[in-house]
């Protein structure tokens, strides 16, 4: 025979019946329209981003860190992930500007153009790379000078 | 089965050195202090529409207790809606990199087994499944909404107000449970061996815990400073590279400042607001009143200092408004001394606050006008064309534009 559930603390268990009766009050309100969409949104964003988004950048990473531990370059990690998240952090909060996935919209209601954005967007991804590179080549000279002090 | 290193249900598999209850304590005690001012400057917001006066502000007519706190919105300080709004949506921008990484680092929790130790746990993670889903879903529908990207499953003010409360009611719970150990943890460094979350067989190092946590903090930085001045304005409007309302003004002149939706959007045709088509009506308790704007200019105008402050949290600094006050109108028709509330109908025939009530607080305050000039020119067509509402502190849909008729009278 299956051993029974536990209840558990009584504190916790009164905890959350008053977390799911406000939740659940609101919860009705929220799912009285299209109940099926939003319902569909917040599961949604959550698998979406424990199951997807999350191992997609965690594979990323992996990936670099393993392609430069190949090229025995490990020390060039936090110069190409620095940017790298930065830059992605970016698009992931401003991708409907950058993409323009509003471009009518915005252009009408705003008066102005929404295509400067991923001009801006690639500007910074630059800087935020070309940075990285120029701190890591000023930095691999110093290094190189230390090891060889008879060179000036 | 339970112990293959290739199954995320394993602790093995896992192998970040990360990972542990000091980094996981740092981000969530962030995380309590920002989403307490995020939810706190959100339900601010939801007062300054006044829901409670007039079905028309209210886009939640079945909000029964959550509207408990409802108050009349102030006028002053003439900046309140500027700042709270303006921190609710940049705050909520910065927060986003300490909300992943926080999501990150109990990431293994979703995969634990059993999936229930009792019954406790069990509804613990049902909560989990509101407190993440929830949060993302917030975070979510705000960050498209400024971006006028409405691709959500409805409405923003009802989606964003419901699921705030949805999120709000695990995000309680979860404070409760969790806030004691995370700040003994910050406070007293306990060894983190034995700790679900450390791996128990790490990977080496390619960063340290603080060193992530200064790039958790550079994302927020990079963010914030790239988003700030779009609710600053004047020039450092120019430092909110990627933000929708940064960048450049639109146009020049006394009229170049940031348009919420243009004429063309709301559909104002040339035709309904010229001198000769253009009538405001004004009814109250004596009657009709109809006034062409060479009528309304012949009443006493004044000025006033004022912003424009949207829910999207952008603002523009004060303009100089110059116009008829909104209580000189009520004494047109009857209110003299003792302004009541006005129903206010835009030119515009479809969209959502074309038609917008303003308090008895704010038809009084001498400040609130309806405006005809702005820095020293006419009306722009995009900022309201023949005239505008313009009230200190008051959300920025509420500044009703292209204003046909006024309706004084207690709602």
């Amino acid at each position: 025979m299956r051993p029974r559930l536990p209840v558990g603390s009584p504190f916790q268990l009164l905890l959350f019946v008053c977390s799911f009766a406000l939740a659940g009050y609101a919860g009705v309100r929220l799912l009285s329209g299209d109940w099926l969409g939003v319902a569909l949104w917040i599961v949604g964003a959550a698998l979406l981003h424990d199951l997807v988004l999350l191992p997609l950048y965690a594979a990323a990473d992996r990936a670099v860190v393993g392609g430069l531990d190949a090229a025995h370059r490990r020390a060039w990690v936090p110069y190409v992930r620095v940017p790298a998240v930065l830059s992605g952090l970016l698009l992931l909060v401003w991708f409907p500007l950058v993409f323009d996935l509003a471009d009518r919209r915005y252009r009408l209601a705003t008066g102005q153009s929404a295509d400067v954005f991923l001009a801006r967007w690639l500007l910074i991804t630059a800087v935020l790379f070309g940075g990285s590179a120029l701190l890591l080549a000023v930095r691999g000279r110093r290094a190189a000078k230390r090891r060889s002090p008879a060179v000036h | 089965m339970r112990d293959h290193p290739r199954l995320p249900t394993s602790p093995g598999f896992w192998r970040s050195p990360l990972r542990g209850p000091w980094f996981t304590s740092v981000l969530g005690l962030v995380l309590l202090a920002g989403i307490t001012v995020l939810f706190l400057t959100g339900l601010v917001s939801y007062a300054a529409y006044n829901p409670d006066l007039s079905r028309v502000n209210d886009t939640t007519p079945d909000k029964g207790i959550l509207g408990f706190y409802l108050f009349a919105w102030p006028t002053g300080p003439v900046w309140l809606y500027r700042f709270t709004q303006g921190v609710h949506v940049t705050l909520g921008i910065t927060l986003i990199p300490v909300l992943l990484a926080k999501l990150w680092s109990v990431v293994p929790r979703l995969f634990t087994l059993p999936p229930a130790r009792s019954l406790a746990h069990a509804l613990e993670r049902i909560s989990l499944l509101l407190l993440v889903g929830g949060g993302l879903f917030e975070f979510t529908t705000g960050v498209l909404n400024v971006q006028l990207d409405y691709v959500f499953p409805g409405s923003f003010y009802p989606l964003h107000f419901y699921g705030a409360w949805v999120f709000f009611a695990a995000f309680v719970a979860h404070a409760v449970l969790k806030t004691p150990a995370a700040v003994r943890t910050v406070r007293r460094r306990l060894r983190e061996e034995g700790d679900d979350l450390v791996a128990p067989d790490p990977g080496p190092p390619t960063v340290s815990r603080r060193g992530a946590l200064w790039l958790v903090g550079g994302g927020s930085l990079l963010l914030f400073l790239t988003t700030v001045g779009q609710s600053l304005g004047g020039p450092f409007r120019r430092t909110a590279l990627l933000a929708p309302h940064g960048g450049k003004d639109p146009g020049g002149g006394p009229n170049g400042f940031q348009i919420n939706k243009t004429a063309a959007y709301a559909g104002i045709a040339a035709a309904e607001t010229g001198e000769e088509a253009w009538r405001l009506v004004v009814t109250g308790r004596t009657g009709t009143v109809r006034l062409s704007r060479a009528q309304l200019l012949r009443l006493p105008l004044y000025s006033s200092s004022l912003p424009i402050a949207c829910v999207e949290g952008w603002s523009t600094a004060d303009q100089w408004w110059r116009g008829v006050r909104l209580r000189d109108l009520a004494a047109l028709v009857g209110y003299d001394g003792d302004p009541p509330d006005v129903f206010v109908e835009s030119l515009q025939r479809h969209g959502a606050f074309r038609r917008a009530a303003l308090r008895s607080n704010q038809v009084a305050d001498p400040r609130s006008l309806l405006a005809l000039y702005v820095n020293g020119e006419p009306l722009s067509p995009d900022h309201g064309y023949p005239a505008r509402i313009i009230v200190p502190a008051a959300p920025g849909v509420l500044n009703t534009k292209w204003v046909a008729r006024l309706t004084f009278g207690d709602l």
